[in-house]
């Protein structure tokens, strides 16, 4: 079988491309661990975060946990992935989008007291964007959901025998 | 007009922001326009081969 | 449509005008839809209920990262034809793509930059996400400057072919960095298959701004190839009778 030369050149490219993004997948599963940003509470206290250099923690900054000590700039909250919660102490300035209930990013060394002693803290925001109103309008309507739910559930457990 | 500039607080991240697209499309097409007056020039000193010629000569 | 021979195209000498005829209507588009995109994205979208007035940068800083990832799929396609059919326009297209390719992958990071400093708190952080926009940054550089560094024009666009190919597999990961590891950027909020999570205001936007920019970019690299095909046609007959070389 003879090819035309426009297309045996095409086979090698078509060749080429395939050989490289086996190679890619396999380097990027090789380095998939090293590409972690940060590890999660859970991570934490499963010990699967390294062991005494720095790294990253990520979650949620748990609701109200959040704590200012006397000097004003230190300030003591617990990150959780809704599983495990770490607590974290940070002396700094916070980022304006830092809120409980929110995304955060910090990054600093487990102390011997068990916290996370945080040398940067990096609010990581959602990808929802809405005005102001909306927003309000969408909490109450899932506060009203919830309400919703509770009574359901109430009145699930008042037919059970 | 000094609120919309002030964007909330923000203003010097964003207008940063636009003021470098503005920067960036001006030298862009600054850079086309003077390459091709330049590129005009040097055609026009070249001696055009003869019309019946089946290989343009490449850059040398 | 199917009257259209467009292998005829693939002659610098008919693709010239036609580059030339189609400049004008695309500039203007884009002049008109960014003055529209502007307007609806600086005036008319409300303030974002979290990050306030700041998320105004989304409207260049979405547009131009998505350019940057889908110019540089275009260079890799018109390199792939370049490199199997042999035609010159071909190649000559991948060559005019490139710079601007690299500076939407420029504006990205830097407008990703003023916007990460006031909402995540720094300019600049290794994640997946940026580390692999700054590759695209890399390649596109490569690219140029392997162009450059070649003097035989066919022989530069076989090497920035065969890199734009390689390249290609970094446009992916830089699109599903977001998914596939843990990152400080966020997901993305305009997808294919889910709704948008996004105010509606704040979508036609951004999505105006990203026509704009589509169209700048043709028109741009429309121009640039012609400064291309009058370089490196110099001498053949149908440059010496365009009107600019003969009466310049």
């Amino acid at each position: 079988m003879t090819l035309k030369p426009r297309h045996r050149r095409f086979l090698w490219i078509g060749a080429g491309v395939l050989v490289l993004a086996g190679a890619v997948s396999l380097v990027l599963n090789a380095f998939q661990s090293n590409l972690v940003f940060f590890f999660s509470p859970t991570d934490i206290v499963e010990n699967r975060a390294p062991q005494g250099r720095a790294f990253r923690i990520g979650g949620l900054v748990e609701e109200r946990s959040v704590k200012r000590e006397s000097d004003g700039l230190t300030v003591r909250f617990n990150v959780t992935d809704t599983a495990k919660t770490v607590p974290v102490v940070y002396t700094g300035i916070l980022p304006d989008l830092f809120k409980e209930g929110k995304g955060v990013v910090a990054q600093g060394k487990l102390g011997p007291d068990g916290a996370f002693h945080a040398t940067e803290v990096l609010a990581k925001h959602d990808e929802n964007y809405m005005p102001p109103a909306a927003a309000e309008a969408l909490a109450k309507a899932q506060g009203r959901m919830a309400d919703n739910r509770a009574v359901l559930d109430q009145a699930a457990k008042s037919f059970k025998p | 007009m000094s609120e919309f500039l002030a964007m909330g607080g923000y203003g010097f991240y964003v207008w940063s922001s636009y003021a470098a697209m503005a920067v960036v499309i001006g030298l862009e097409i600054r850079s086309v326009r003077s390459r091709r007056k330049t590129i005009v020039e040097e055609a026009r000193l070249t001696v055009p081969e003869a019309t019946t010629s089946l290989f343009p000569r490449g850059h040398a | 449509m199917a009257s259209i021979n467009w292998f005829k195209y693939a002659s610098p000498v008919t693709f010239f005008p036609l580059a030339g005829r189609l400049i004008p209507w695309f500039a203007w588009m884009a002049a008109i839809l960014a003055a529209i995109g502007l307007y609806v994205g600086l005036v008319v979208a409300p303030t974002d209920f979290q990050q306030g007035d700041a998320y105004r940068i989304i409207f260049i800083h979405v547009p131009t990262a998505w350019l940057s990832m889908f110019l540089y799929v275009v260079m890799a396609i018109w390199s792939a034809l370049a490199l199997g059919f042999n035609t010159r326009v071909s190649a000559m297209m991948a060559q005019a793509i490139a710079p601007t390719g690299a500076l939407m992958t420029f504006i990205a990071l830097w407008t990703g930059a003023f916007w990460g400093r006031p909402t995540w708190g720094t300019y600049w952080a290794w994640d997946a996400r940026m580390t692999s926009e700054l590759i695209l940054l890399f390649l596109y550089l490569g690219v140029i400057a392997l162009r450059n560094a070649i003097d035989d024009p066919r022989r530069a666009d076989r090497a920035c072919g065969v890199l734009s190919l390689v390249g290609v597999v970094n446009v992916p990961i830089i699109y599903f960095s977001v998914k596939w590891w843990n990152t400080l950027h966020q997901g993305s909020s305009i997808s294919m298959t889910a709704a948008p999570k996004m105010a509606a205001i704040m979508v036609s936007g951004m999505l105006i701004m990203s026509f704009a920019a589509w169209f700048y970019s043709i028109a741009v690299v429309l121009a640039r190839v012609r400064t291309i095909m009058i370089d490196r046609e110099r001498g053949a007959a149908w440059v010496g009778n365009l009107a600019e070389v003969k009466n310049a």
